[in-house]
């Protein structure tokens, strides 16, 4: 058997698609964070819960009414999404004017609210999602086995996040967010409803937590919990990367998803601390992230 | 988190209002072990310790940390292991999980304060996350398991802790302690020139003050004290968990400083003893208690934002200053 420094070729490509496929998750929703601070101002704690709702959405859209996984790939981002807009014109629309610390207190109450219903319902344990039959299976690439859903899951993502930069940086709309974030007054002046703008973004925002939970349910288990541990990952990575360019957010998720793999494979009781070490390092080495402008 | 703080015109009626409720505070809690449970009482007091001591930070600094809840529990993990395992006597025991809170407050306050505002909660939580995961894997934490049956021991050799009422005293005393000395911190020079840091960072700054050494150091005291509240907590209840250093307890830490009013001197005790009360009451209704406590944030931070202790403030003094 082929090894690479001593370690078999398979195991070491199998951790590597293992991190690719956790960094999707982290890009997708660092990413999320990125968009709804970069207009808002507002660290969105909820996103872990969003996530987490997303998948439940789906979960009980195909226990109680039958609906499989490929409608639910639509209908569940636009239920978090929505629920998302609904969150933004009651409650954060009120404390814009505020320190932004209140709007992250906000949601931290919101995410354990939202944790803790599906955890009364549904239990701590996991309720397993199938993976929808055109995507079962596996492909033989000649040198690993690669599950036919996990190759969807990162086609997915990138798909995610290179439409919602060019959303972003290459569509009217979201030439209106970027002038926005740097002076909402004079946007407003000029006729944008800028209030309107941050309902959506804020709903954009949700959605695509919702569209990660989704497509997240056939790997890991449907489970309330699923949401806290991540997004507090997620808010490492967002450090790490610095809030200021939205692929920056989406390249560091990439990377910390695979420098995590990598250390699977070497010295695995440290996959858990790495992320948090390489943030660590990065805040000495550079203390405004690496694609951060503030200081 | 300038906005919601007392101005300093009502200082000095502020301040003996407060005196004579501290007066009243000390003699209910003396009489208190007759009338109540004294495990809950304990209780109550040892997360009251913690609040104060983090509300030194973000009340008085206004630096808000994610993680304190690494010092809370790291220290309840220190102490046991030094009384139960190596045999210490609970005092030393105390000390030992206090210097060790404040030295991983020194590693995490260096780290963090190199960014500000949002950047900085996120970097305590992602970093006290870190702590967590290290809890689960080293061996002298017993993982899931935790620390049981830790002894409570004898206070300097003479007092039997085992004596409820005299392990009620100590932690009393201690609760005394804590706060009176964060009181004097808070009014001393060095606190005055934390407050200009929560008021104006910039201004401080260009007053020639050393912000970050003075940020690490208010960060190292709230760890500390945070540390003290937790080995306290391991000697009462004989058992350290690794429930004490989850992000749940750190959120539960800025709940109790926010409910009862942050940056207020006796906020974040009525804060604590309300949500430690709370907790108490729905643990026998079945209604979960995060749901609570979420519900509970969102109100706060919606219309609720002075906390108990600043809007009665504001109600009593906010029109009598101006008049």
């Amino acid at each position: 058997m082929t090894m690479i420094f001593g370690i078999p070729v398979q195991a070491f490509l199998g951790q590597l698609l293992v991190g690719l496929i956790n960094g999707s998750f982290y890009a997708m929703l660092s990413l999320g964070l990125a968009v709804i601070f970069g207009l808002l101002r507002v660290i969105n704690f909820a996103h872990g819960a969003q996530y987490m709702l997303g998948a439940f959405v789906g979960y009980l859209l195909l226990t109680y009414l039958g609906i499989g996984y490929w409608p639910a790939l639509i209908l569940a981002p636009l239920i978090v999404g929505a629920f998302g807009i609904v969150v933004e014109r009651l409650a954060l629309s009120r404390l814009y004017d505020l320190d932004p610390l209140y709007g992250l207190l906000f949601t931290f109450g919101l995410a354990l609210v939202l944790e803790g219903i599906f955890r009364y319902y549904y239990g701590v344990s996991g309720n397993p999602y199938a993976v929808p039959p055109l995507l079962s299976g596996g492909t033989n690439l000649g040198f690993m086995f690669l599950p036919n859903y996990r190759g969807w899951v990162v086609v997915a993502s990138l798909i995610v996040c290179f439409g919602t930069w060019a959303l972003i940086e290459k569509t009217r709309l979201g030439s209106y967010l970027r002038a926005a974030t740097e002076n909402p007054r004079l946007v407003q002046a000029f006729g944008v409803n800028v209030p309107l703008l941050l309902t959506l973004t804020y709903g954009l925002g949700s959605a695509l937590a919702g569209l990660a939970g989704i497509l997240a349910a056939p790997i890991y288990q449907v489970s309330p919990l699923m949401g806290s541990d991540l997004i507090i990952v997620v808010f490492a990575v967002v450090v790490v990367g610095g809030m200021g360019s939205i692929l920056g957010a989406i390249v560091t998720g990439y990377m910390l998803g695979l420098a995590e793999g990598l250390t699977k494979v070497f010295y695995p009781e440290a996959s858990n601390l790495v992320v948090f070490v390489i943030m660590a390092i990065v805040l000495l080495v550079r203390p405004a992230g690496l694609f951060g402008r503030d200081a | 988190m300038s906005e919601l703080t007392l101005r300093e015109t009502s200082a000095k009626t502020s301040a003996r209002l407060e005196w004579t409720l501290v007066g009243l505070g000390i003699l209910a809690l003396l009489v208190a072990p007759f009338l109540v449970y004294p495990i809950f009482l304990m209780k109550m007091l040892c997360f009251a310790l913690f609040a104060c001591g983090f509300n030194l930070l973000l009340g008085y600094t206004g630096l808000l940390s994610f993680g304190h809840a690494t010092f809370f529990g790291g220290a309840a993990y220190f102490t046991a292991h030094a009384v139960k395992v190596w045999g210490w006597p609970p005092e030393a025991g105390i000390l030992l999980g206090m210097a060790g809170a404040a030295l991983l407050g020194l590693v995490m306050g260096f780290f963090a304060i190199r960014r500000q505002g949002i950047y900085f909660a996120m970097i305590t939580l992602a970093l006290s996350q870190m702590f967590f995961f290290f809890c689960v894997q080293a061996p002298f934490t017993q993982g899931e398991d935790g620390i049981q049956g830790i002894p409570r021991g004898m206070l300097l050799g003479v007092l039997d802790l085992n004596v409820s009422l005299n392990m009620y005293y100590f932690v009393l005393a201690v609760f005394l302690i804590g706060v009176f000395a964060i009181w004097r911190i808070v009014n001393s020079p060095f606190g005055m020139i934390l407050r200009s840091i929560r008021e104006n960072e910039n201004r401080a700054i260009s007053l020639g003050y050393s912000v970050a050494n003075y940020k690490l150091g208010a960060f190292v005291m709230s760890a500390a004290l945070a540390g003290l509240a937790g080995s306290l907590k391991a000697i009462v209840f004989q058992f350290a968990t690794l429930t004490d250093v989850t992000w749940q307890m750190s959120g539960e830490v800025i709940l109790m400083t926010l409910l009862g009013g942050i940056g207020t001197m006796v906020g974040p005790i009525i804060g604590a003893s309300l949500v430690i009360g709370l907790e108490n009451t729905l643990a026998t209704s079945g209604f979960p208690v995060t749901i609570a406590t979420g519900l509970i944030f969102m109100v706060c931070v919606l219309i609720f934002r002075r906390g108990i202790v600043g809007e009665f403030y504001a109600r009593i003094f906010g029109r009598a200053g101006k008049d």
